[in-house]
């Protein structure tokens, strides 16, 4: 882990419980997500975030609804941290008519306008460029937000992220670029993808301010964040920041990542960032653990209702195939 | 009427756009300090200045992303690839990003965005530079794929593809760009989807778009002088395809000559083929007949593109096969 003397300030407990709730929000629909997936009531690719719960939630608290949110494939805690409701996550999975992208997208390509949440991509490292373009509009438009743009450690070998970075610090964009570095691309480690093991670095070759963040704190991730939007947000460009985090599961539910030791594991989960909020709000005594019990009761109805929900949800009608391929109405679709 | 050229009529087609919506802008490599690889954009920077038309680094993935993460944020982006050969770099925006964000977002983000540039052989630019994409992107759900054959054709269709809310590829060719022709002094849009019957004829329907469109009107007036009377048909869009303009002129020609500058295989005449037979199969006295480049690597030598590329002689030969005047 980066080793960094951060001055943590205290958090008030609506700030701090905030972060609590949805990070075991995440968690629990994670879990809940990995089981549903085993029983085949979701299919497909399902990339699971637990273990990285601080990244998305540490972020959300740093930006506003209006601020834009853009991400890769492993996407429910990102959408669940703007604020996206869990039945529609849920939904999604289940591809029904009811999830957030009206069964169309699956856990991959979670979207929520409503949210400014601008989606889960599917390609590794494509929507580099697509989050670099959202803060060109915001800055064309002169509008004081931001563009949170999400990816992988795999993302940052892609050509994508390179010619990105150029433009978008040529251009002094604001977007905040967040590398989430759960150590393995799929199943290939950091260390036997590059020489530059150290993701942040690659700011550097462009002038970028950057720099590693702890992402097992979600304090640390509010904070650097903070910093890096403030910058983005007074016209200064954009920010690297490589958050490094972990996966608990495999790259994705097939995947019984057997390329790491069961030691490198068991010493992340001894980092987990709930654990660790957890203990924050007990030691600064900013809640009772009765009321972090009650969070916890909280989240096992959302989760109870939003597999209901999803459960009793329709599939889309097969009229719906050929709805939303084109903005125009009556695009003569060739049927025959 | 007042007579311009192909890249002015595309030049007055994203300045009148831009002066109706300031959304609308120009990005791509050398259209603003060097006026335009082709001169297409000569004079925007001037008027619209560096924040609306915009100079890129060599980076056709990375500024094709940023115009699709503009357009998913609301703006209306021109994306000039200086060829559709360079735009196989970016070739993951355009479908992966601008053609699938509609569907895969379950209806809440449109992208109009437009992708344009040329497409297609230019002269002795050697395989890479040389290819024709028509059938590529035509073939992808969510995108509109737009071919004008002349100044006219090429300002409405241009004006209606910046206005679009989907995605359109708008080829064009470096040999049309100095074509001049006919173009009025007051606002028009011509519609996508719809085809134009170029020349009227009872004979023979050839259907052609892009740049062969010239070539097949040649060839036109070269069967006129023995007798034939072929109607000619400029598709003008590829995606979506006007078939019932074609459809009706086949069943009454009975006759039909497909000309296209792209490969043989998986091409738009296939497809052209495909529906003639499903939906005037009575009507055919003759098999279609295609008239396509030659399925290899375009090459260099001047010998070898004569060889390859339809020309008004195989044209002919092919609407006198299909009449049987040998």
């Amino acid at each position: 882990m980066a080793k960094k003397n951060v001055k943590i300030e205290t958090y008030s407990k609506e700030v701090t419980l905030r972060w609590y709730h949805q990070m075991m929000l995440m968690r629990r629909f994670e879990e809940k997500a990995g089981q549903l997936y085993g029983q085949q009531k979701i299919r497909g690719f399902c990339h699971l975030y637990i273990g990285q719960e601080a990244v998305a939630a540490g972020v959300e608290s740093a930006i506003t609804p209006e601020d834009y949110v853009i991400t890769a494939y492993r996407d429910h805690g990102q959408a669940l941290a703007r604020g996206v409701s869990a039945r529609a996550c849920m939904a999604e999975l289940y591809g029904k008519i009811t999830g957030c992208s009206k069964g169309k997208g699956g856990s991959m390509h979670f979207f929520s306008k409503e949210h400014n949440f601008l989606g889960g991509h599917g390609i590794v490292g494509g929507q580099i460029p697509l989050g670099a373009g959202v803060a060109f509009a915001i800055k064309y438009r002169e509008e004081k937000k931001v563009c949170i743009c999400f990816f992988g450690d795999g993302a940052a070998r892609q050509g994508a992220l390179h010619e990105a970075f150029n433009m978008a610090m040529m251009w002094k964009l604001p977007v905040v670029f967040i590398c989430e570095n759960n150590l393995y691309a799929m199943g290939t480690s950091v260390e036997r993808s590059s020489n530059v093991t150290d993701i942040w670095k690659i700011g550097l070759a462009y002038d970028m301010p950057a720099e590693p963040v702890n992402g097992m704190n979600v304090i640390e991730v509010h904070e650097a964040t903070t910093k890096a939007v403030q910058r983005a947000k007074n016209g200064e460009g954009p920010t690297l920041l490589e958050i490094k985090t972990y996966r608990y599961r495999g790259h994705s539910m097939s995947d019984p990542a057997k390329y790491r030791t069961k030691e490198e594991l068991e010493k992340y989960k001894e980092l987990d960032p709930i654990a660790n909020i957890k203990s924050y709000i007990l030691e600064n005594q900013l809640a009772k653990v009765e009321e972090i019990e009650a969070i916890d009761e909280e989240i096992k109805t959302i989760i109870a209702d939003c597999v209901d929900f999803a459960e009793k949800s329709p599939y889309p009608d097969p009229s719906e195939l050929y709805n939303d391929v084109y903005a125009e109405p009556n695009y003569p679709f060739i049927m025959e | 009427m007042r007579i311009i050229q192909f890249r002015e009529a595309l030049r007055e087609a994203m300045q009148e756009e831009m002066r109706r919506d300031p959304n609308v802008f120009l990005m791509g490599e050398e259209v603003a300090e060097y006026n335009g690889a082709y001169k297409v954009s000569q004079g925007m920077l001037e008027e619209f200045g560096s924040k609306r038309v915009i100079d890129t680094p060599i980076s056709e993935l990375g500024f094709a992303g940023i115009g699709v993460g503009a357009a998913m944020a609301g703006l209306r982006p021109i994306i000039e690839f200086m060829t559709f050969n360079f735009s196989l770099v970016a070739i993951d925006q355009v479908v992966n990003s601008a053609a699938k964000m509609l569907s895969m977002s379950g209806g809440q983000y449109n992208i109009p965005i437009v992708f344009r540039g040329p497409s297609g052989n230019a002269g002795q630019l050697g395989a890479q530079h040389s290819q024709c994409f028509e059938n590529w992107y035509a073939n992808c759900p969510g995108l509109k794929v737009v071919t004008p054959s002349n100044p006219y054709d090429a300002k409405g269709l241009l004006k209606t593809a910046i206005r679009d809310n989907d995605p359109v590829i708008f080829m064009e060719s470096e040999l049309m760009y100095g074509n001049k022709g006919e173009v009025p002094e007051h606002e028009y849009l011509i519609p996508i989807g719809k085809a134009d019957i170029k020349k009227q004829g009872s004979d023979v329907t050839i259907v052609s778009f892009g740049k062969m469109v010239n070539l097949c009107l040649e060839a036109c007036q070269a069967l006129e002088s023995e007798g034939i009377q072929a109607e000619m048909i400029d598709l003008m869009s590829l995606r979506p395809i006007d078939y019932d303009t074609l459809v009706q002129s086949v069943k009454k020609t009975n006759r039909c000559v497909i000309v296209e500058e792209s490969w043989p295989l998986a091409a738009i005449a296939g497809e052209l083929t495909y529906m003639i037979q499903k939906r005037a199969f009575d009507y055919l006295d003759a098999p279609i007949l295609r008239v396509t480049g030659s399925d290899v690597p375009l090459p260099y030598a001047p010998t070898l593109i004569e060889a390859y590329l339809p020309n008004v002689k195989k044209i002919v030969h092919a609407v006198k096969q299909v009449m049987y005047r040998n």
